[in-house]
């Protein structure tokens, strides 16, 4: 960590005592985003004041509360919408949502949809730990099909939500996953979501340890995790594995792991990574990746700039106001037909 | 030969436009009314139209009304029945010969009054009068869509224009008969067709060929003068309606204060025209975010509040339904909000375009959780200025949001308003933190309104969290500690009870005590002071005590009440705010006067009403 930013994310840490369970993914989550702040800060120079931090619903919308910043906890699945609202009245905050799978998929996800196809420059931390938490225990719309959980004590018949692919159909232009235990490359998506323009989500795999304990630990258990998930990376190479000896390529219109040196593929075949490209396509691919035919994807998978939603807002009122004839309420009112009475 | 008809000098005429609702009546009704306002007439009118756009045509429906009362003095309400109706088919003269005065003028186009025309509108006969039975009215026969053909040959437009300039020759018929000048008209042709001038001279013939048309039949029995109000307090003066009006209200509210304002919502009738206009209203630097769902809207409002601006969201019963656990939300964080709630006739969707009072419950009531807000009420077009920016004023320094309960009645209603001057409108001073302030906290209150202060993100030294959890009595950091709940729940109330010192006393039209006390509240008012004024000119004890502040209740009610013999709630729901007030005066006795059909009281129904329990009945 680079100790000569203006702020360390001691800065960052509120005065509430953190009331997440032991072993709750959230508590690495929150120390990526206390120790990619003070980055956030010097690469875009944000003072500390300039931080909101908005939630929902939900374990994870205690978030607000520990985070030293400006903080709204919501109702449930409104984060969207409210963080939409503050970044629309002051442009130059830097809106931070924070919200579960639940929160922003189920009762939330026609806000989520519509502010990602607005593109409003807000971050989303998406934690997703596929299950509901905070009421103790029920499928979430990210529950694998089949799941045992209390309202499906004979396994889910309804097939999840994929939220990369959610995000990109619903016009998305940055996407990324990170796994909650590897905060070093969280707090890395973290500053790349501050960078990019508009509304960026971020999907993190988060193991809730009381009612979903290890749903994801097939895919990052430390053991496996670099034979199963691919840390995608623009402009490299898309390769993996312990030994870095298994790549990507493209195989008719879909997407193939091969081995370098095998097959007669060399790196030469092995795709490389351009997360700029505005062709959401192979995106999409990347983003549906799912273990254990392809390891899951995770770094930033998508960031594509386009106009935002604010900046949009924001220009037509100056550039109405400009040439506006009316300038003031009493203009207004003396505005159109009127008569005198004398 | 120039046998003019003859003209009968009148105090107050009411005139009735009725067609297709793609017929143009609602464009007729607001022209006749502005020509009428402009030639100086005192005028209030009302729009009956249905829900579907386009109904099926000619069906009943499918009839779209505009009723406009013009006098030469002050008048209050549109008035309950008209002098002279303008049925455009069948089906109009149909729906609408209920509301017309018995032996009045009714003008019909004599065109669509065929086999097919007769049958679409459920005659049985080919003889409509006969079967209305309405021989003993004045109907004129005129051939308004052949004239309208004959008018316009040789003007070069295609046969659809043309049909939709037969209700301007129907309008020139009406100047004729109101003796109105053409000129304010042509005018709004010139203006609207800016850019078409065979469109303004197109309209511009056929409306005189009306006018003429109705000068030389002779079929006319009688024109009307009604001389200009001259009563009217000197000034400038425009036509406004509820909706327009309530959204230049708010934007007065925000350039008083100093802050941006946002509108967040969702179009529903009949509040739609608060964001139309507010979407307009970018030249004076008005957001507005039309958002993806009632619930959106009232969420992106507490976001904006939360970031520092003047936050407001709009919509009618159903989406305040939506929005109810949002204004929990905005109590709890206690940010300024307004949310104006343009009644329509419900349960669910109900009558979306019909008026009603009916959400007083939901608004006063409807939410979890001990949850007291400010509610107000206009009760005319004009006034809604006035409470849109009062209950932006009360929102911002009391530092709550507040609803402001109007109708379809008034929002649609149009009448003559003095423009007010903005220098003679009161300051707004939020409680707005510094930047740097130290020891802030976020949730200490001053002690006269019991108002936390407003802490923007972005400023230095106040950076704090709030939210939907129990908050702290000063620090506004989550607390379940039980003492502290009944605390917060307590200081909420007290907070809104306190509005009580900044707001004024009731007013009573009429005597200080009497024999009845007519009670009503929002867009009953011009009924109920049309029937009360009319009662005191027959020499009986009534007054009326009419309210715009419900909660909280105004200081000097319970005084008023005790002064009279009797005490009568008039109300477009079944009982709500007579409920309200044995809630809050339970010495009293009330009896009520209610009526939900979707339409506003007549003057006629009050004062037989009045009369009974005068009378003791």
């Amino acid at each position: 960590m680079a100790e000569n930013f203006k702020y360390t994310p001691q800065d960052f840490k509120s005065d509430q005592e953190v009331r997440w369970c032991p072993g709750c993914g959230d508590h690495a989550i929150l120390s990526a985003v206390q120790r990619a702040l003070p980055e956030i800060s010097d690469t875009l120079n944000y003072d500390i004041e300039r931080y909101v931090f908005v939630s929902g619903i939900g374990c994870s919308s205690r978030f607000p509360y520990y985070v030293n910043t400006f903080g709204f906890h919501g109702i449930h699945g409104r984060a969207s919408a409210i963080s939409t609202g503050v970044k629309v009245a002051n442009p130059n905050l830097s809106v931070w949502q924070i919200t579960g799978d639940g929160d922003a998929l189920a009762i939330g996800g026609n806000h989520f949809i519509h502010a990602v196809r607005r593109n409003i420059d807000i971050n989303i931390l998406l934690f997703n730990n596929e299950i509901y938490g905070l009421t103790k225990g029920q499928y979430s719309p990210t529950s694998k099909l089949g799941s045992i959980t209390k309202t499906s004590p004979f396994g889910t018949v309804e097939h999840p939500f994929r939220p990369g692919e959610l995000v990109i159909g619903a016009q998305g232009k940055f996407f990324a996953r990170s796994i909650d235990v590897d905060v070093k490359l969280t707090s890395e998506i973290m500053v790349d979501a501050a960078k990019h323009d508009g509304t960026s989500v971020v999907e993190i795999l988060q193991n809730c340890v009381i009612y979903n304990d290890k749903t994801h630990s097939l895919i990052i258990d430390k053991e496996n995790r670099e034979d199963r998930t691919i840390v995608l990376r623009h402009g490299e190479k898309m390769i993996f594995g312990k030994n870095r000896d298994k790549g990507l390529i493209l195989s008719g219109i879909s997407l193939k792991v091969v081995a370098i040196g095998q097959g007669g593929f060399s790196m030469d075949d092995i795709l490389t990574h351009d997360a700029y490209a505005a062709n959401p396509g192979v995106h999409m691919m990347l983003a549906n990746m799912a273990y254990p035919e392809f390891p899951v994807a995770l770094g930033v998978i998508r960031n594509v700039k386009d106009s935002t939603y604010d900046d949009n807002v924001r220009d037509q009122v100056l550039e109405v106001m400009k040439t506006a004839k009316i300038k003031s309420v009493d203009d207004l009112l003396h505005s159109g037909e009127t008569w005198e009475v004398k | 030969m120039d046998k003019k008809a003859k003209a009968i000098e009148r105090d107050d005429v009411v005139i009735r436009f009725s067609g297709d609702s793609g017929d143009g009546m609602q464009l007729t009704g607001t022209l006749f009314s502005d020509a009428s306002a402009l030639f100086g007439n005192s005028v209030s009118t009302f729009p009956d139209y249905p829900s579907e756009i386009r109904a099926p045509q000619g069906t009943v429906a499918g009839v779209s009304g505009f009723q406009v009362n013009i006098g030469n003095s002050k008048v209050y309400t549109p008035g309950d029945y008209c002098d002279v109706l303008v049925a455009m088919n069948p089906a109009a003269l149909k729906a609408n010969v209920k509301w017309v005065k018995p032996g009045g003028m009714i003008i019909v186009d004599n065109d669509t009054f065929n086999e097919k025309g007769l049958q679409r509108a459920g005659f049985k006969t080919n003889n409509a009068v006969e079967e209305l039975k309405i021989e003993d009215y004045k109907v004129i026969f005129a051939n308004i869509t052949e004239l309208t053909k004959e008018s316009l040959k040789d003007e070069g437009l295609d046969n659809k224009s043309v049909l939709r300039s037969k209700n301007m020759f129907a309008l020139g018929m009406v100047y004729y008969i109101f003796s109105r000048p053409l000129n304010f008209t042509e005018k709004y042709f010139e203006s609207k067709f800016k850019k078409k001038p065979e469109i303004v001279e197109a309209n511009k013939k056929v409306l005189r060929d009306g006018f003429n048309y109705a000068a030389n039949i002779q079929a006319i029995p009688n024109t009307y003068q009604i001389s200009a109000a001259t009563s009217t307090p000197k000034g400038t003066y425009r036509n406004i309606n509820g909706n327009t009006a309530a959204a230049w209200g708010l934007i007065a509210a925000s350039e008083k204060s100093g802050l941006p304002l946002f509108c967040g919502s969702y179009p529903i009738t009949p509040a739609t025209e608060i964001l139309i206009e507010l979407a307009k209203r970018k030249d004076l630097g008005v957001k507005t975010l039309q958002v993806e769902d009632e619930i959106a809207g009232i969420c992106t409002a507490i976001g904006a509040s939360f970031a520092g601006n003047f936050a407001v969201t709009t919509t009618s019963g159903p989406g305040l339904s939506l929005k109810s656990e949002a204004m929990g939300l905005a109590v709890i964080t206690e940010l300024p909000l307004v949310i104006i709630d343009v009644q329509r006739g419900g349960p669910s969707t109900g009558l979306p375009t019909k008026t009603e009072q009916s959400d007083l419950f939901q608004v006063l009531y409807g939410r979890n959780g001990e949850c007291p807000l400010i509610v107000i009420a206009a009760s005319t077009p004009g006034n809604c200025f006035d409470y849109a920016f009062l209950a932006g004023k009360l929102a911002m320094e009391h530092m709550t949001p507040v609803v402001l309960l109007t109708d379809g009645y008034i929002a649609n209603g149009t009448e003559p308003w003095k423009i007010p001057n903005m220098k003679d409108f009161p300051s707004i001073n939020p409680p707005i933190v510094a930047e740097g302030t130290t020891g802030f906290l976020p949730y200490a209150r001053d002690e006269k309104r019991l108002a936390r202060s407003w802490a923007f993100p972005g400023k230095k030294g106040i950076m704090h969290r709030v939210g939907g959890l129990e908050k702290d009595f000063l620090k506004g950091s989550v607390s379940h500690d039980p003492i502290n709940h009944q605390k917060m729940t307590d200081v909420r109330a007290a907070k809104v009870e306190r509005v009580k010192e900044f707001i004024p006393e009731q007013e009573v039209y009429g005597d200080k005590e009497g024999d009845l006390l007519v009670i009503g509240w929002g867009g009953t008012y011009g009924h109920l002071l049309t029937a009360v004024q009319e009662m005191r000119e027959e020499g009986k004890s009534v007054s009326l005590c009419h309210f715009n502040y419900i909660n909280p209740l105004p200081k000097n009610v319970k005084e008023i009440f005790g002064r009279y013999k009797k005490l009568v709630v008039c109300e477009l729901n079944m009982g709500q705010f007579a409920n309200y007030l044995r809630m809050n005066f339970q010495e009293y006795n009330y009896l009520q006067f209610n009526k939900v059909q979707g339409l506003p009281f007549t003057v006629v129904e009050l004062v037989d009403k009045f009369n009974q329990i005068l009378e003791g009945k």
